[in-house]
């Protein structure tokens, strides 16, 4: 079963129509708090996680398909040379096949301490900016402003690596923020680093 | 009046001097009882410092604090963050469970993830943004 869950705390109506358009069979959610990112670890959107039929973790958090092509578009036209268009796409299709191969043969199931060796490690600062990436939200929720912005820019020092943090405030500022220059900029400063680290799966050279 | 958010969702109680709480109340919040061994849940008791309980009251910001969780309120102080703290989270990481939650579809209707036991489940987020 897919569970679809839509990190969006502008709530519903933000996630409706991509909803709509996606007529979907399966459980499409909508988490305004982030709830999910914070059970499971999850610093980034399209992050999956695997669980298998007794409720156990089998694969931790990790990018579901996307890869760091983007980061190559040409700013002004939008557009993505061929080759990267095709090697995106081939990954995605790698992503989707390896899915497909653990629903029917239960491949690339990992077992317990591998899987526990994956899990990410929340440090005192990630838990502190949870919590300050809930207050900031209800915060703007409720009209207060400029009080949720120190909240959630306080999140985002402590825990930089969260994307979803980040670009959630954004958006909150002025929908289109989360793809502005200023995420351009921040997506730049990451060097080397990558913004969607490959999972550990066929097709996915690391 | 204070806005309490937690793990659980969102309640409203009476609060005084900070997030002093009727027992009552501490447990609707918490999920820990108020006992002459100090705040309990399950089979486990932590002991409470005299400055966190008065008059079947207690501190909840204070004990919260004392389980290793953040605590965060807004600057009136009218609005609470009963966070969780990091070893509570890797614990939950590390014993491999799902952790389980309850959301919203797009017509309200709430579904929980452990309702689907028994079957695979691919669970992936994604953003308007």
């Amino acid at each position: 079963m897919v569970v679809a869950v839509a990190e969006d705390s502008r709530g519903t109506e933000q996630a409706r129509q991509w909803i709509e358009q996606a007529k979907p069979t399966y459980w499409s959610l909508i988490d305004a708090n982030h709830r999910v990112a914070d059970l499971y670890g999850m610093v980034n959107v399209p992050q999956a996680v695997w669980i298998d039929e007794a409720g156990r973790v089998v694969r931790p958090a990790e990018t579901a398909g996307s890869t760091d092509h983007f980061r190559r578009m040409d700013l002004k036209t939008r557009t993505m040379t061929p080759e990267d268009q095709a090697a995106r796409l081939a990954a995605r299709k790698a992503y989707l096949d390896a899915v497909k191969d653990w629903v029917l043969t239960g491949k690339h199931a990992l077992a317990a301490d591998t899987a526990r060796d994956k899990q990410p490690r929340i440090t005192v600062d990630i838990a502190l900016a949870h919590a300050h990436f809930r207050l900031g939200t209800w915060l703007r929720r409720h009209g207060k402003d400029a009080e949720a912005v120190r909240h959630l820019a306080e999140a985002s020092r402590l825990h930089p690596d969260s994307w979803n943090m980040w670009r959630q405030a954004a958006d909150l500022e002025a929908v289109g923020n989360a793809g502005g220059p200023d995420f351009w900029a921040r997506v730049k400063a990451l060097g080397d680093r990558p913004y969607y680290p490959p999972p550990d799966l066929p097709g996915f050279g690391r | 009046m204070a806005t309490i958010l937690t793990e659980a969702g969102e309640q409203v109680v009476t609060a005084v001097d900070g997030l002093w709480l009727t027992a009552a109340d501490a447990e609707r919040v918490t999920g820990w009882t108020l006992k002459p061994e100090g705040m309990c849940r399950d089979d486990a008791c932590v002991p409470l410092p005299a400055s966190a309980t008065r008059d079947g009251r207690v501190d909840v910001a204070a004990f919260w604090q004392r389980l290793g969780n953040p605590v965060l309120h807004d600057d009136a102080a009218e609005t609470w963050v009963l966070g969780l703290g990091a070893d509570a989270r890797n614990d939950a990481l590390a014993d491999l469970h799902a952790p389980d939650f309850t959301l919203p579809d797009l017509d309200g209707t709430l579904h929980t993830l452990s309702a689907l036991r028994g079957r695979k489940v691919f669970l992936t987020t994604w953003a308007s943004w």
